[in-house]
């Protein structure tokens, strides 16, 4: 009961109170949370603006208009709401195919070693030096990218190999380590082994990475749509930003709030993460606790 | 024999096969890419022949053959090494879009601008981040560091293309402190090539903004990577023995810590390297900058199909041997490595 107690306080309670000790690590855990609640349960709360009103284009942000209205003088805030949905959703899946991918392969190439580790590592640092942009940008010349899982799994499918080094990293030093031994000793079994002893004591960096990985499929995703080469519909914020580049809005002295709002959310969905996981690092590796 | 095992633990050598042997896996790759995905460029272009110039299969299959330099009669293993052939020779076939101009000219006429303008970020970036990650990495926990660190943390966060569409909003539309339109491109037209003043400083002023764009979003990574290695060097028990033995502070900052604490950087430097590459078919499409990143976008929304696949073939080998040469620096900047022939 007392072991119970300990590892909900360690799990749960332990990180809240680290984390409300780095100031910045906490606004951007709690801007983090405010974008995923705005985006997941804001569009039941706000209705999405349709009605094209002609006398409103591109209106300066007011009380009635916070973000200010577009081409079509419709509010730029509901869009906002409505659009980070897609953009997360497809992040959140893209990041969880290369943590699987690179999660397996990673712990086997370090755990298992031998010749299983020298192919999985030759094949990692192959993949690791073809550019992960143009890669993603070829692709979706030949594949049509209109599903947003497809999308995912693509992202995921070119960005592991960065992550699988360092899991490998990780696995090759715990396996040095005197529990593992000792469990190897009493012969527990591999999947004992990898499912109870490595994985949990690689969790922590194993979030860390996840929420950079989400970072880095929201650059590709974003980057794409940009460019044109995913055919979306619907509400998102990279369309947002597509749309405004497109049409020229940018040349509008009067559209500033339209073109930068879907921009800044993308750019503080970016440094929330990355604030965030820089003081989950700190909770994680208390040797980084000290040195501040 | 002897001589040839010490090729092989060469570390110099052993990167140059490991490069080489990267290339001709991207290589192929790319082949197959092109000729077994469905609906491949291939298959395609026979098709738009057939229905826009009402040719014959046979006819169509021949011209489309002409401008891959392939034959796509034969066996596909042969064709395979008529491809690794003909690219040896610098053939990559002909554009699409463009009538029967090479494929080989067309990068070269883009490459060198990608290069100049990515590589001059590259250095002006990581020396600036260097610099400043030492001065706060000193100075940690005061005023200066925590300014610095945090707009390090929003930089690193903004998506390039992202900055460079803030830059163009902010100081080209909003403020009107640089004419955007006439930035565009990577000279002026008419703009006569050579070691002129003239010349020199058009190039610049096109190459200026996406210069910018990749100095801002890649400093902020190097500051504070140089800040956390500086801060570990700082703790090293010869750093220690440097101060006890009352060495002055600026041969102990550059000679004992700096020198020690960049070479962690040279790791993520490869990394940045592919990263800024791949970026630039981006950043140049947001400025129209006419290098390869922007060739690889234009051929993709022409479907100029021989021109992409040049075009990312030559980014791959760009950045495979960018990072050999990060390698051999990173190999004569640590003795260790040369020395023990471990990686």
């Amino acid at each position: 009961m007392k072991k119970l107690k300990n590892f909900l306080w360690s799990l749960f309670v332990q990180p809240v109170i680290l984390i409300a000790q780095n100031k910045t690590g906490l606004v951007g855990f709690i801007v983090l949370l405010i974008i995923i609640f705005m985006s997941f349960v804001g569009p039941y709360i706000i209705p999405l603006d349709t009605k094209v009103k002609l006398d409103k284009i591109y209106q300066p942000p007011s009380w009635e208009h916070i973000l200010g209205t577009d081409s079509e003088g419709k509010d730029v805030f509901s869009q906002i709401v409505h659009g980070g949905k897609a953009v997360l959703t497809v992040a959140f899946l893209a990041a969880l195919f290369s943590t699987l991918i690179a999660v397996t392969l990673g712990i086997t190439s370090g755990f298992v070693g031998g010749r299983a580790d020298t192919v999985i590592m030759f094949i990692t640092e192959v993949v690791l030096t073809i550019p992960q942009f143009p890669l993603l940008a070829v692709l979706a010349a030949f594949i049509r990218l209109s599903s947003p899982t497809l999308l995912a799994f693509i992202l995921g499918a070119v960005s592991w190999p960065a992550l699988t080094r360092a899991i490998r990293a990780q696995a090759l030093s715990l396996r040095e380590r005197d529990f593992i031994e000792a469990a190897k000793i009493l012969d527990l079994g591999s999947f004992h082994i990898i499912f109870s002893e490595i994985l949990p004591n690689m969790m922590s960096y194993i979030t860390i990475s996840f929420v950079m990985a989400m970072t880095g499929a929201i650059y590709s995703q974003v980057g794409l749509i940009l460019l044109g080469l995913v055919p979306l519909s619907g509400h998102n914020w990279g369309l947002m930003i597509q749309l405004a580049w497109t049409r020229g809005a940018i040349f509008f002295k009067d559209s500033l709030s339209y073109i930068l709002s879907p921009i800044l959310a993308i750019v503080l969905f970016q440094w929330s993460s990355v604030s965030f996981t820089r003081s989950l690092e700190g909770i994680f590796n208390p040797r980084l606790r000290v040195r501040r | 024999m002897g001589w040839l095992v010490k090729l092989f633990r060469n570390y110099v050598f052993r990167r140059a096969i490991r490069a080489f042997i990267t290339i001709l896996i991207v290589v192929t790759i790319t082949f197959f890419i092109v000729r077994l995905m469905p609906g491949n460029p291939i298959e395609i272009y026979i098709g738009q022949l057939m229905s826009q110039y009402g040719m014959t299969f046979q006819e169509a299959k021949n011209a489309a053959a002409a401008l891959f330099s392939l034959d796509l009669d034969a066996p596909l293993f042969s064709q395979y090494l008529d491809y690794m052939k003909n690219l040896f020779r610098g053939d990559l076939g002909r554009s699409f879009v463009s009538q029967g101009v090479e494929v080989v000219d067309l990068i070269a006429s883009y490459l060198p601008w990608t290069l100049f303008s990515v590589g001059i970020s590259i250095l002006l970036s990581f020396s600036i981040g260097i610099a400043l990650g030492i001065v706060i990495a000193y100075k940690r926990g005061g005023l200066l560091d925590q300014i610095i660190s945090g707009i390090s943390t929003v930089l690193t966060s903004i998506p390039n293309y992202l900055l460079g569409i803030i830059l163009l909003i902010l100081l080209g539309v909003q403020l009107q402190l640089i004419p955007v339109s006439m930035m565009r491109g990577t000279v002026s037209p008419g703009m006569k090539p050579g070691f002129t003043w003239k010349f020199i400083s058009d190039v610049f002023k096109h190459a200026a903004l996406p210069i910018l764009t990749y100095v801002l979003s890649t400093v902020g990574g190097w500051i504070l990577s140089m800040r956390g290695s500086t801060l570990n060097t700082l703790g090293e028990d010869f750093v220690t023995v440097a101060k006890a033995r009352g060495l002055p502070e600026r041969r102990i900052t550059f000679t004992y810590v700096g020198r020690n604490a960049i070479l962690p950087l040279f790791t993520s430097l490869t990394m940045q390297i592919g990263f800024m590459m791949g970026g630039s078919a981006l950043v140049e499409f947001i400025f129209v900058y006419k290098g390869v990143g922007w060739a690889l976008w234009s051929s993709i929304g022409q479907r100029d199909y021989p021109v992409m696949q040049g075009v990312f073939l030559i980014i791959t080998i760009a950045v495979i041997v960018a990072n050999f040469m990060a390698d051999l620096l990173y190999g004569k900047l640590d003795p260790r490595i040369k020395a023990g022939g471990s990686e």
